[in-house]
């Protein structure tokens, strides 16, 4: 890595893991034991969470879900290497690095749930949380949007001379939007202190990369913005870790923005309302079940004798337990009262909201909520 | 006759128009192997292949300006935008460009194409796919508007939209992509363009309706009708050009109006049927006309169901119309 200076863009996949297991060192982030305990747990508690949430969207209790299975490492990863002033501007499909950075996890189920208690007052889709406190970002469906902002946000950190660095997250379909393009665009021009991270987990929906770029290399878009661009293995924890620091350390020192490109895999549908079956076939997603970014990461912590199968089942257990018991308080509270509804679309209501809100809470109701 | 939902009435029509005419083309995201997010397109890339069947990249502003080039040379371009919602990123193209391609070239460039959008609520779609945004287009100067509610309906529009030679926004309404069906004629048949059709003929007040809310509008109807009042609801499949005559012809007959939309209602597409109404048959009114819309915020998840103009927000409203 350190032949790899975060000037230029390479074409050589960083990785920490070594196919025989043991890590690079120099690359090694040089994690503590604690820090790769927690670290490991984070992971494991989000997909426990992905696979409870998937199951309670097949039973009719939520609406939807947007999972991150096979994708833990880019996204938990990439979390971890911000610094506590840092910031995240959001995809859809971060949840488990939200609750990592303090997103409660009794809110963000909140959220799937759309009650009463959601931070977004029941106003958006699951998975479409906010959480402020954990200088963590609004997340809109629309792909693309965040990125001009996450320039703008780290603009203005340096116009204000504060050091806080925003990385946002995005996907391998979204480099194709307009707005990624405009993004890295400015943060070229402006040299702002930003972090893009691409997940190139393969996929967009049902179309595969090869249908969203010619170029060889999703980092290699960086060079014509003056980005330079740095791929990472992603699902190797650690190789996300190092290469995401360097670009944060960078980003601080004013020296501008880096583009990640983190190649990982979706291994699950796009979400729960997507079939993957009928556009992609099971055995491109064999290999990608072998290179488990958790599995891979226990191999790691087993050799290093820092995780042992009573840890594991005792973590599975208490995620598993968490979850149930914020699902149990989730699904027990109401939803958003009436007038919520007319909240938040200014700071006051002018008159003619007044009107509606009293005209919906005069009239009936709809004769079911769903 | 085969009996359709919109979903089949859809793929239908674009099945019979391209095997008829080789210049259609299909684009957009996730409308080729895998047929569409909600399955409009399946079968059509294994019938017609890659070239007229295409997976773009993810950029809603790529796929209409691609697709205004290809209109420009000749062909017939059918983009899709997987929501409503994502449109705006094409939204200068058919804003600044599409709309006005005849005009600012002195008739040189006509510019013809389908653009085909899911529109509307009650799906739990949250803010990002349920919007149904026919006032933003209405108000563009050379673009045609569309919403058919019925299987029916929706292959006869689709070709005539695609015979039209102007631009057309085709607007399905996907609460009902499924639970609208009905008998729909094999091969070839046009449903005018500009032609409302009246859903159920009435004398006491005229209710405006489209898409999914004509439903709504039609069970609303027959509760008025059980206390006395009788509604003629028009569906107006059609919404911009609108069928003026057939409003007036209403109006004229009832003397009272209830437009019913999913959009909020500042300048939504009610305000212009209202002001129309006024502008053209006043001395015919006997009560004030009367909107029921979505409200004047986003577009909410949990409470959709409230936000939505349903039955039970149009039947108060159609009492006290025909009572003023
Ligand atoms: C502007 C816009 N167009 C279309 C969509 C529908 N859509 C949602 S996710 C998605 C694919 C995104 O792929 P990618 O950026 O690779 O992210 P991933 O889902 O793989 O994480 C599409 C087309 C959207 N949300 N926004
Ligand atoms: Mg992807």
């Amino acid at each position: 890595m350190d032949s790899q200076p975060l000037t230029e863009t390479h074409d050589e996949i960083v990785r920490v893991l070594r196919d025989d297991g043991t890590p690079d060192p120099a690359v090694d982030p040089g994690l503590s034991t604690e820090e790769l305990r927690k670290l490991y747990s984070a992971m494991v508690r989000t997909r426990v969470i992905d696979e409870r949430l998937v199951t309670l969207q097949r039973q009719g209790r939520i609406g939807f879900h947007i999972g991150s299975l096979g994708e833990e490492a880019a996204i938990l990863g990439s979390a971890f290497a911000l610094r506590e002033r840092d910031w995240g501007f959001p995809c859809y499909r971060e949840f488990g690095a939200a609750l990592l950075r303090g997103l409660p996890l009794q809110r963000f189920i909140d959220n799937m749930f759309g009650n009463a208690n959601d931070l977004v007052k029941g106003r958006q889709m699951p998975d479409h949380y906010t959480c402020r406190q954990a200088r963590w970002g609004s997340i809109s469906s629309p792909i693309g949007t965040q990125m001009s902002q996450a320039v703008g946000f780290a603009w203005a950190a340096r116009l204000r001379k504060d050091d806080a660095v925003a990385l946002v997250y995005f996907g391998d379909g979204s480099t194709s939007s307009n707005e990624f393009h405009v993004a890295m665009n400015f943060a070229g021009v402006f040299r702002t202190p930003t972090v893009f991270f691409c997940r190139n987990n393969g996929w967009a929906i049902s179309v595969p990369v090869e249908r969203q770029t010619a170029s060889r290399t999703f980092a290699g878009k960086g060079i014509a913005y003056g980005v330079p661009g740095v791929r990472v293995d992603g699902n190797d924890v650690l190789a996300v870790i190092a290469v995401t620091r360097r670009a944060v350390e960078r980003a601080a020192r004013g020296e501008g923005a880096t583009l990640i490109e983190a190649l990982t895999y979706r291994v699950g549908g796009h979400s729960t309302s997507d079939d993957p079956n009928r556009y992609r076939d099971k055995k491109e997603v064999d290999p990608w079940l072998e290179r488990d970014p958790i599995e891979r990461f226990r191999r790691h912590l087993g050799r290093l004798g820092v995780w042992s199968e009573s840890d594991e089942d005792t973590l599975r257990a208490e995620a598993d337990r968490q979850v149930r018991e914020a699902i149990a308080v989730a699904e027990k509270t109401a939803p958003p009262q009436l007038e919520t509804l007319f909240e938040d679309v200014f700071a006051d209501p002018p008159w003619h909201l007044v009107e509606q809100r009293a005209e919906l809470l005069r009239g009936p109701r709809a004769p079911s909520a769903h | 006759m085969p009996q359709m939902n919109m979903v089949q009435a859809i793929n239908d029509a674009l099945r019979v128009a391209m095997k008829k005419d080789d210049r259609i083309v299909v684009l957009g995201e996730d409308v080729g192997k895998v047929g569409g997010v909600f399955r409009v397109t399946a079968g059509l890339y294994d019938e017609f292949g890659d070239d007229r069947v295409i997976d773009t990249p993810l950029s809603e502003g790529g796929i209409v300006g691609a697709a205004i080039g290809m209109a420009l040379y000749g062909m017939v371009p059918v983009p899709e935008i997987q929501f409503a919602d994502f449109i705006w990123p094409a939204y200068d193209q058919i804003v600044s460009e599409l709309a006005k391609y005849r005009y600012r070239s002195g008739g040189e460039y006509p510019c013809k194409m389908v653009i085909r959008t899911p529109v509307g609520g009650g799906i739990r779609g949250g803010h990002y796919h349920s919007q149904h945004p026919e006032a933003h287009f209405i108000h563009v100067a050379g673009l045609k508007v569309v919403c058919p509610s019925n299987p029916y309906d929706a292959k006869g529009m689709l070709l005539a939209a695609l015979a039209d030679p102007d631009p057309v926004l085709y607007f399905e309404p996907k609460r009902i992509y499924r639970a609208a069906k009905g008998d729909v004629p094999e091969g070839e048949y046009t449903v005018p363009l500009e032609s409302a059709s009246v859903a159920r003929e009435g004398r006491d007040v005229t209710v405006i309706a489209y898409g999914a809310m004509l439903y709504e509008a039609l069970d609303a109807a027959e509760r008025a009708a059980q206390e006395g009042v009788d509604c003629e609801v028009i569906d107006l499949r059609t919404l911009w050009p609108v069928d003026i005559r057939a409003i007036e012809a209403s109006v004229e007959k009832t003397g009272r109006l209830v437009v019913v939309h999913e959009a909020p209602r500042t300048c939504g597409f009610g305000a212009e049927l209202v002001s129309l109404v006024v502008e053209r048959v006043f001395f015919h009114l006997q009560a004030p006309p009367r909107r029921v819309t979505g409200f004047d915020t986003p577009f909410p998840y949990t409470l959709e169901m409230e936000y939505l103009p349903l039955s039970h927000r149009i039947l108060p409203a159609l009492l006290e119309t025909a009572r003023a």
